[in-house]
């Protein structure tokens, strides 16, 4: 029996929510792009992560590659390789990425990307346009590389029953493989700070007098909350490397475009030869928007709303000298 | 010589400690700072889409404290207020509804003790004996009570009829946070015993388990548990989203791979001792502990071999098994003080007994990553110290 709770959902909310795209095509919506357009997409929203040829950076997904591995030790697993549906891809890409800036890509950026990325794999060539009506003329390798969950006949069945209780291997029991010849595992950080105490204590006690005038330690720790949302790329502090963007110690007063070591886009690498250099001003100014800001940079994020943030942050990062 | 902790007046039994207002929610205290989530950092590429795992080497009983619980994003665990909560439910139903976090505490609600395993604990000791502790090895599964509304009432409040034969229709489930990480889950299920959980243990679910409202779906793999859950669609079949076909998906040693792998079979593992858990008391007695689990059905039984597997003894379960739930086992020994290969084997009402790796690996290959549920060996060496290990 209905308890009559909730609210009718409205049109456009459905809109607005229900995207998901089917194997089938539903939810596919219309519209269309090529692999030269996605290529230029993919070189400023997703190569930082997924390299410029989707051959994956790091850790980062491998996007290519890999067809005939997956009957091999440590298959590789992409776009091309592995995945059964190409509307799995889209819905995908048009959800949640690029990553750290979900849901901003048009259906055609979508179409174009998606093309780029099958024809990275070889699947297309550069002048088929994907469309939502040409999207079933894409054969993806491994369609019929999968089945339903079998284990209630191949495994199931055997692995039941009362088991052994004596003697149930030949003796003697001997060690094949020890977990410290690979030694992958986390040390023990046993002089870590003790949590919440230390580390607040010295953030309340702020540095006193000379840095006070400079710097405002309280404006800095908000920063550092801002901060998580560019920690995903960006590092500072003593570790710091370099990572899907450039280590940001000193970057406050330093020239556009000179982390050492760090792969800049061209225009700003430009920009710093022409004398650009992040003053608060500017790096506020880029942070806001960094598309409009700088057109064609690597850095994928929208960018920051609100004018607090952009000023605790960059205070943040004036705590972090070279 | 008599113990000055016992002859001399200490200074905790002549002063005071902290009052009522120190810490209004409380905090462990600083001597067990040590029991926390750990996180492999090169697992993956980043900590915003990746995974934490349980202490389970330090704690005992069943219940995972929250803050203990492991946890696992794709991309990070977001801020959503209650108010700014919205569930939709949409698609083959009579009326699309909206709820808010308000409307959900209107539904009659249940308590429910489960476990939650991520479908790629123990992953990593596929190919061999990698991670040197239960806590990496077994550490990304928690147990908590949920408080929540069934999901079959939410779908009954919009209808099925519009939905016909509800034999091959599916639900697909989607929450959020930037990843949605989107599940499409069989209707069948969906109508049994998944929950719209709202509270664990006894409080407001923490930000990093999906504040305000998570999905339960006991028994079956952690990804589809969605977290900060905002939709709900009826549908005729399933999405075949990145997360159950790209990921989720076990490839087997000819390149084939299984799909829709949701339950997670009977397992266990020995808690302690173990190699962040060693043996410091020498020779005597000795208590064994470990837990074990079945997304299949209630444990009804542990044996615990000392010897690599050769012979087995039947460990005292604390309390009977229950469905889709943590048990914990003891094995109440002495310890003679020499090498011990020590294993672990639950069986689940079902009569499944968990297998071994080579069993695993003879069906499967090395390549599946998830749903590795294989008996684990410890070896403990005479002074104590434990590695892990695989064994003839």
């Amino acid at each position: 029996d209905r308890l009559g709770l909730g609210r009718a959902a409205l049109p456009e909310e459905i809109a607005a929510w229900d995207g998901d795209v089917r194997p089938d095509g539903t939810g596919l919506p219309v519209g269309s792009g090529d692999a030269i357009i996605g290529e230029e997409i993919f070189a400023t929203q997703c190569a930082a992560c997924h390299g410029d040829f989707a051959e994956g950076i790091d850790n980062w997904p491998k996007l290519a590659g890999g067809i005939d591995t997956l009957y091999h030790d440590d298959p590789l697993k992409t776009v091309g390789s592995y995945w059964p549906y190409l509307s799995t891809a889209f819905d995908y890409i048009k959800r949640s990425m690029p990553y750290g800036n979900a849901g901003t890509l048009s259906d055609d950026e979508t179409y174009a990307l998606l093309a780029y990325i099958l024809y990275s794999n070889d699947l297309i060539d550069d002048d088929f346009v994907l469309s939502n009506e040409t999207f079933f003329d894409v054969e993806m390798p491994n369609a019929d590389g999968f089945i339903i969950d079998d284990r209630a006949e191949t495994e199931y069945a055997q692995w039941r029953g009362e088991p052994c209780m004596e003697n149930c291997k030949p003796e003697p029991v001997s060690v094949t493989m020890r977990a410290m010849v690979l030694d992958v595992t986390p040390q023990e950080e046993a002089e870590a700070p003790a949590e919440g105490t230390i580390v607040a204590e010295s953030a309340a006690q702020a540095e006193p007098e000379v840095v006070a005038a400079l710097f405002d330690a309280d404006l800095a720790e908000e920063g550092e909350k801002v901060f998580r949302k560019c920690k995903s790329c960006h590092q500072v502090g003593e570790d710091a490397k370099n990572r899907v963007g450039p280590i940001l110690n000193g970057i406050v007063g330093k020239p556009a475009g000179a982390v050492e070591g760090f792969r800049y886009s061209k225009p700003m690498a430009a920009a710093g030869e022409e004398g650009l250099v992040w003053s608060e001003a500017e790096l506020i100014a880029f942070l806001a928007n960094p598309k409009d800001y700088m057109r064609g940079t690597k850095m994928a994020f929208a960018g920051l709303r609100k004018e607090d943030d952009l000023v605790a942050v960059v205070e943040y990062l004036k705590s972090f000298g070279d | 010589t008599p113990d000055p902790l016992i002859t001399e007046v200490q200074e905790w039994a002549q002063g005071f400690g902290d009052g009522v207002d120190e810490t209004p929610y409380g905090l462990p205290i600083a001597h067990e700072r040590d029991v926390i989530r750990r996180n492999v950092e090169w697992l993956t590429a980043d900590t915003v889409s990746s995974i934490n795992f349980t202490p389970i080497h330090a704690l005992d009983g069943t219940i995972t404290p929250q803050g203990c619980a492991f946890e696992r994003h794709h991309s990070g665990a977001i801020d959503l207020k209650k108010e700014d909560y919205r569930l939709m439910i949409n698609g083959l139903v009579d009326t699309p509804l909206v709820f808010t976090y308000g409307d959900l505490e209107r539904f009659p609600r249940e308590n429910h003790v489960y476990f939650c395993e991520c479908a790629a604990n123990t992953g990593m000791e596929w190919a061999g004996a990698q991670l040197n502790g239960a806590q990496f090895t077994h550490g990304m599964i928690h147990n908590m009570e949920y408080t929540g509304v069934p999901l079959r009432m939410l779908l009954e409040e919009a209808g099925l009829d519009t939905a016909g034969d509800l034999k091959d229709k599916w639900v697909f489930v989607e929450g959020a946070d930037a990843s949605s990480n989107g599940r499409s889950i069989p209707m069948e299920k969906a109508l049994d015993d998944c929950l719209i959980a709202f509270k664990a243990n006894g409080e407001a679910l923490r930000k990093e388990h999906g504040y305000p409202v998570r999905l339960v779906v006991p028994g079956w793999e952690g990804n589809m548990w969605v977290k900060w859950i905002r939709r709900i669609e009826v549908m005729d079949g399933p999405v075949e989203s990145r997360e159950e076909t790209s990921k989720y998906t076990d490839t087997l040693a000819d390149g084939i791979s299984r799909k829709w792998t949701w339950a997670m079979d009977a397992k266990s593992v020995v808690t302690s001792p173990s190699p962040q858990s060693p043996i410091t008391h020498g020779k005597g007695p000795l208590v064994i502990s470990g837990l074990a689990w079945s997304g299949n059905g209630a444990i009804t039984r542990v044996d615990v071999s000392k010897d690599g597997g050769m012979s087995w003894q039947t460990a005292r379960l604390a309390k009977p098994g229950e469905k889709m739930a943590l048990t914990r086992f003891y094995l109440d020994t002495e310890w003679d003080g020499s090498e011990m290969l020590l294993q672990s084997r639950a069986m689940d009402d079902t009569g499944y007994v968990q297998p071994t790796k080579a069993q695993l690996r003879e069906v499967r290959g090395l390549n599946s990553i998830y749903h590795n549920n294989c008996i684990q060996t410890w070896l403990v060496r005479a002074n104590g110290e434990t590695e892990n290990v695989e064994v003839s």
